[in-house]
């Protein structure tokens, strides 16, 4: 017997948009009589196969998805709105059977498509624990038993028999998940609701969520917000347009979502040394970022440095010239500039006509989270002058970059806002000078 | 990490999700062990409909109370409708008590869907919980109309020699069954169908009206022409009604062999009212 937990097999899911019947309850009818006496259906015109409505107003949530989630795995589900994430979690949580194709699970699946589903708001916090539970699939033994855990987990114990209604929306999210995190399900399936709290509590969730993977639960994330997925799960799948786009470890899943909905690119090239950004002089052939092992990503993590990495076809003989960038922040501040006149081997030196490589390394825990992209340039140095630019291309090439929040990153067990456009780690020292103020002696 | 890896079929999977389910497929173990769901959705419905009210569950009392004595007052007292010699009061009181119970589960399950898309668009349980409990909600305010009725019943029959409840008590049981069956078959079959068409909602309540009113609530089926009465004998909650009356008041025309017209009724519209609904649940939420 295999680990797997849930195996998805050849999966769609169409929806009818517009109108869903004939308009009509007699039409209805008439279809369904002529149907079951096995005439063509009443309403068609003669030669038409499927009555028109059906037919081009179906749209497909999901195509043909299939995959494989083993024991203890936390995956994450990406994509722009509309992919089909919210359609499958609703599969796996059988809210709706899909159109064709299997789904088997192994084990109790929780499945959170909401925060608070059931709550009632005239019941107290108390009250609505046990019917929330209940409705997660929860015993009232059970919840008995758990009943000081969750009251503990959600922080509100002041409240809880206060109406939930007069709850502020912070205090209804924990308690909600603090239902939902004491059931302990072997699949816990949770689709965007950790963007409400603040982050000490979403830190506590990802906590709970991650103990749970390591005890052998399996979960399976729905999120916009990249560094919930890159942190939590190993694996992610990115949906597009219904079908899976990609499958395999969250990093790249992620990157490649990135480029999908905003346009995010770790590399860019050129086939032809006249197509490429430049002049007679220098063309660009590509200009990527990469993990050290040369990896193209658009996403990394805090504490890895970056390589930003361009290759250039030099035209003419007998030029120097200097490759460089700028480096901005999502707000268009200009975070550092960096160039190859630190390159002493080759800021003076006159090139031959060829192809050529330029690496430059950006430490680990140097930049701050968020995004970045880099303005490429290649001039040549006047030292006593404006440099000629032989080429510029701005957002050559974009990243982002994430905390894992592991605690040894510069942010350390800090969870809250952290300020700065640049995150070093930097040496501290502090010693006890004395142990007497001579005023008090 | 791949997909499309073939799993071999003899797995132990504990849950197949498929497009269809077989339409037998009632899958009750699951609603076995949801049963606490069940419980305390009753209870939240008992208890929310009483917050912020200042009487609470006393409206339980009151509300028999005071449709039985405006009955009183327009049937008896100004209409003059027969009561078959019973005190007023207490024959429209024995009949609201019983129909009530019918009414509340009817038009309590058929927005099942419809009332609760919200909960069934978010969360999986077996939505059979739902008409589940709502029979059983509707059974505490059936008790406690119940009681009412006997506390009068007994007033009454200190007061007035009329009054004769006999052995057909013990057919209680049966008259709820079968009253509680066919209002939550009716209500699921209408719960589905509103899924679609959600005029049928409109249609429900003149429907609960009519059928009222062409039962025995308000008058005697003694008093109905014979050429009408097969119309009220059609009416599968007339026997019911009658039968509830002769047991407690010891007045009514038909004899309990006519239950079973009654019974038959409830079963078929019950398994209907199932296998529709069954059906429904599983992709509702595209719809609704």
């Amino acid at each position: 017997m295999s680990n797997t937990v849930i195996c998805v097999e050849n999966v769609s899911k169409h929806y009818r948009l517009g109108i869903i019947n004939t308009g009509t309850f007699r039409g209805d009818v008439r279809r369904w009589w002529a149907k079951l006496r096995g005439l063509p259906d009443p309403d068609l015109k003669i030669g038409q196969k499927e009555a028109n409505h059906q037919s081009d107003e179906t749209v497909l949530a999901l195509k043909d998805v299939s995959f494989n989630i083993q024991q203890g795995e936390a995956v994450g589900i990406i994509g722009q709105n509309g992919a089909g994430k919210s359609t499958l979690l609703k599969l796996l949580s059988r809210i709706t059977a899909p159109t064709s194709g299997v789904i088997k699970t192994k084990g109790r699946i929780a499945s959170m498509l909401e925060v608070g589903t059931g709550f009632h708001p005239e019941l107290t916090g108390r009250e609505n624990i046990f019917v929330n539970g209940a409705i997660l699939g929860m015993s009232r033994a059970e919840v008995r038993r758990k009943f000081d855990e969750i009251v503990d987990f959600s922080g509100v114990e002041k409240y809880i028999d206060t109406p939930v209604k007069r709850y502020s929306s912070g205090m209804y999210v924990r308690l909600a998940f603090a239902v939902a995190a004491q059931l302990e399900p072997e699949i816990l399936i949770v689709d965007e609701v950790l963007a409400v709290g603040d982050i000490a509590f979403q830190k506590k969730c990802l906590d709970k969520m991650e103990k749970a993977g390591q005890l052998g639960g399996t979960v399976i994330i729905v999120s916009h917000n990249m560094s919930v997925i890159s942190r939590l799960c190993q694996r992610a799948i990115l949906l597009k347009s219904g079908i899976v786009e990609y499958d395999g470890t969250s990093l790249d899943a992620i990157g490649k979502y990135l480029e999908l909905s905003v346009g995010f690119v770790g590399y860019r090239k050129w086939d032809n040394s006249d197509s490429g950004p430049g002049n007679d002089t220098v063309r660009l052939k590509s200009i990527r970022v990469c993990t050290e092992d040369g990896k193209t990503r658009e996403t990394f993590d805090i504490r890895r440095p970056i390589i930003v990495e361009f290759e250039y076809w030099v035209l003419k003989e007998n030029v120097k010239l200097t490759p460089a960038f700028q480096l901005s922040n999502e707000n268009g501040m200009i975070v550092f500039m960096s160039g190859g006149i630190h390159n002493s081997e080759w800021v003076d030196r006159p090139r031959a006509v060829g192809l050529y490589k330029s690496r430059c390394r950006i430490p680990g825990n140097l930049l701050a989270e968020g995004t970045f992209s880099i303005r490429a340039i290649i001039n040549t140095m006047l030292w006593d002058r404006k440099p000629v630019i032989h080429l510029d291309v701005k957002e050559a090439v974009s990243f982002q970059v994430f905390d894992m929040l592991e605690g040894d990153s510069a942010r350390g067990k800090h969870l809250g806002a952290y300020y700065g456009v640049v995150r070093p780690i930097l040496d501290w020292e502090t010693s006890m000078e004395n142990g007497v103020f001579p005023e008090l002696a | 990490m791949t997909s499309n890896i073939v799993v071999s079929e003899n797995e132990e999977w504990t849950q197949i999700i498929r497009p269809q389910r077989a339409w037998w497929d009632l899958r009750l173990g699951e609603l076995w062990q949801y049963r606490d769901l069940a419980r305390l959705m009753v209870w939240r419905d008992f208890v929310s409909a009483h917050k912020q009210t200042i009487l609470g569950p006393l409206w339980h009392l009151i509300k028999p109370i005071l449709s039985s004595g405006v009955y009183t007052v327009i049937f008896s007292n100004v209409a003059k409708l027969s009561t078959d010699g019973l005190p007023p009061f207490l024959f429209y009181m024995a009949g609201n008590t019983i129909w009530s119970y019918f009414s509340t589960c009817l038009s309590g399950t058929s927005n099942t869907f419809v009332s609760n898309k919200g909960i069934f668009g978010k969360v999986y349980f077996p939505r059979l919980i739902i008409p589940i409990s709502t029979v059983l909600s509707d059974l505490i305010t059936f008790g406690i109309r119940f009681g009412i009725f006997v506390v009068f019943l007994l007033y009454f029959g200190f007061s007035s020699s009329d009054v004769r409840p006999n052995l057909y008590i013990l057919l209680l049981p049966v008259l709820l069954i079968i009253m509680a069956g066919i209002g939550v078959g009716i209500g699921m079959i209408v719960s589905s169908l509103t899924t679609k068409y959600r005029d049928l909602q409109q249609v429900l309540g003149f429907g609960v009206q009519l059928m009222m009113y062409a039962s025995p609530v308000i008058y005697p089926l003694s008093t109905v022409p014979a050429q009408w009465r097969w119309l009220l004998l059609a009416n599968p909650v007339t026997p019911v009604i009658e039968i509830f009356r002769k047991a407690f008041l010891g007045v009514g025309s038909l004899e309990p062999i006519y239950l079973l017209y009654s019974l038959a009724f409830m079963l078929i519209v019950l398994l209907v009212g199932i296998l529709i609904f069954n059906r429904v649940e599983n992709t509702f939420v595209d719809t609704v």
